[in-house]
């Protein structure tokens, strides 16, 4: 009883000692993690992803932890479905049988809206390619991946950005700490898309585009092409972006399995349970990849910057090609659709819905919205 | 190639093509569409 308490006793004082001599960037750490449960539990943000990476996080960094060690449960996890980008695949068959394609079969030009929403991606990367070379410390020969991994911000996707920035750790082209940090910028950003999007929308917008009223979306699409569709598109990836393939075929089960409508089972189980776990367990290993000593580099303030200004000119793309649309139907497609065209599904959709109703109570976008939206969602893996 | 003319080209090449694929894409909805129209496998009350 007595050896008990003296080794409980003696592990408290090397933890203390521990956190004095080397604990500055856990302690800042664990109050990062406070942030985080902060806006997961209190604010609502994203509280799937964010209270798991936030406990992750909690685990990694305190005193003498064990958990991202050889065999500890983080690293079991994170060897178990991160480096090999299981979970990512996972969670895109659960998004894929969430995603409704309809909208954007009705009105297949919607489309286009995906590729200006990506804008963001490509312009990033030349900023990356810009300033990651001034960061110190920082290996010469990973510039390139590392300013394509940021980027992959701009696809607004979560999964995206753990799949691409994991492959490039996994080759040894990127920081494997940097995961973390991409991991946790691009679901923030996302989270944020309500707060960065509607004053970019009004600044790129007159009223009178904003008021623009837009026929009605039939919606209706026959059951085979729904089924081909899927098909179609995996094959399509296959040929033109085999590496895409991974990602791209995982939604495309998803979807495939929602619209033949003959395995609700595992249409339920995708959206719900393997969706869920595959959420949980990704969140936590991520998290356990935040420990202090890597995370706190300035690389990691260069990722938020750069993952913030992915999304605004992401926005700012797609608002350009709408105003562009605008001028070539003579004023009859509402510019506010063009922001939809990022991955963030169906906020985006919802949002300009929103701002479209605000400014002309009459006007319904949501459908043409939800068209782009999903356009923005198919394109994000191709990325 | 320099990082800068490297962003460049995937600036260019990647919206292109970015833009190429999914115009093809949206006339490949359409074909789809036109193969499988509404009429085929739903109900006229419907």
């Amino acid at each position: 009883m007595l050896d008990a308490i003296l080794s409980g006793l003696n592990a408290l004082a090397e933890g203390g000692i521990f956190m004095v001599q080397h604990g500055g960037a856990n302690l800042i750490m664990l109050a990062i993690a406070g942030v985080m449960f902060y806006l997961a539990i209190a604010k609502d943000v994203e509280p799937l992803l964010l209270l798991p990476i936030a406990f992750g996080c909690f685990l990694a960094n305190l005193p003498l932890s064990e958990v991202m060690h050889q065999g500890g449960v983080l690293k079991t996890m994170y060897d178990f479905g991160i480096g090999n980008e299981l979970f990512p695949l996972l969670i895109f068959v659960g998004i894929g049988s969430m995603t409704d394609f309809k909208p954007l079969l009705a009105e297949p030009k919607l489309l286009l809206f995906g590729a200006a929403g990506q804008l963001g991606i490509f312009a990033t990367l030349i900023l990356g390619l810009i300033f990651l070379p001034l960061v110190p410390g920082i290996n010469p020969a990973q510039i390139k991946e590392t300013a394509i991994s940021i980027a992959a911000i701009g696809a607004c996707d979560g999964p995206t950005v753990i799949y691409v920035s994991n492959m490039f750790a996994g080759l040894g082209k990127i920081d494997s700490a940097m995961v973390g940090a991409l991991a946790v910028a691009a679901y923030s950003y996302m989270a944020l898309v309500p707060i960065i999007q509607p004053p970019i929308m009004r600044l790129m917008t007159t009223e009178k585009e904003r008021m623009v009223k837009m026929p009605s979306v039939s919606g209706k699409v026959s059951k085979n092409a729904l089924i081909a569709f899927p098909i179609i598109v995996t094959v399509i990836t296959g040929i033109i972006a085999p590496k895409g393939l991974p990602l791209m075929g995982m939604i495309m089960l998803g979807n495939f399995m929602k619209v033949t409508g003959s395995v609700t089972r595992l249409c339920k189980a995708s959206e719900n349970e393997i969706a869920n776990i595959a959420t949980l367990f990704l969140g936590l290993a991520i998290g356990g990849t935040m420990a202090g000593h890597q995370f706190l580099k300035l690389q990691t303030l260069l990722v938020f910057g750069l993952g913030l200004v992915a999304i605004i000119i992401d926005t700012v793309g797609g608002l350009l090609l709408g105003k562009i649309w605008y001028k070539l139907s003579g004023g009859k497609v509402n510019p506010l659709i063009g922001a939809a065209g990022i991955s963030a599904y169906p906020m985006a959709a919802r949002l300009v819905q929103n701002e479209g109703q605000r400014w002309n109570k009459q006007n319904f976008l949501l459908m043409h919205a939800m068209g782009a939206n999903t356009g923005g969602q198919a394109q994000a893996p191709s990325f | 190639m320099d990082n800068f003319t490297f962003g460049l080209t995937m600036l260019i090449v990647g919206m292109g093509g970015t833009l190429l694929t999914l115009w093809l894409l949206a006339l490949l909805i359409k074909g789809i569409t036109q193969l499988f129209p509404v009429e085929d496998d739903q109900p006229k009350n419907d």
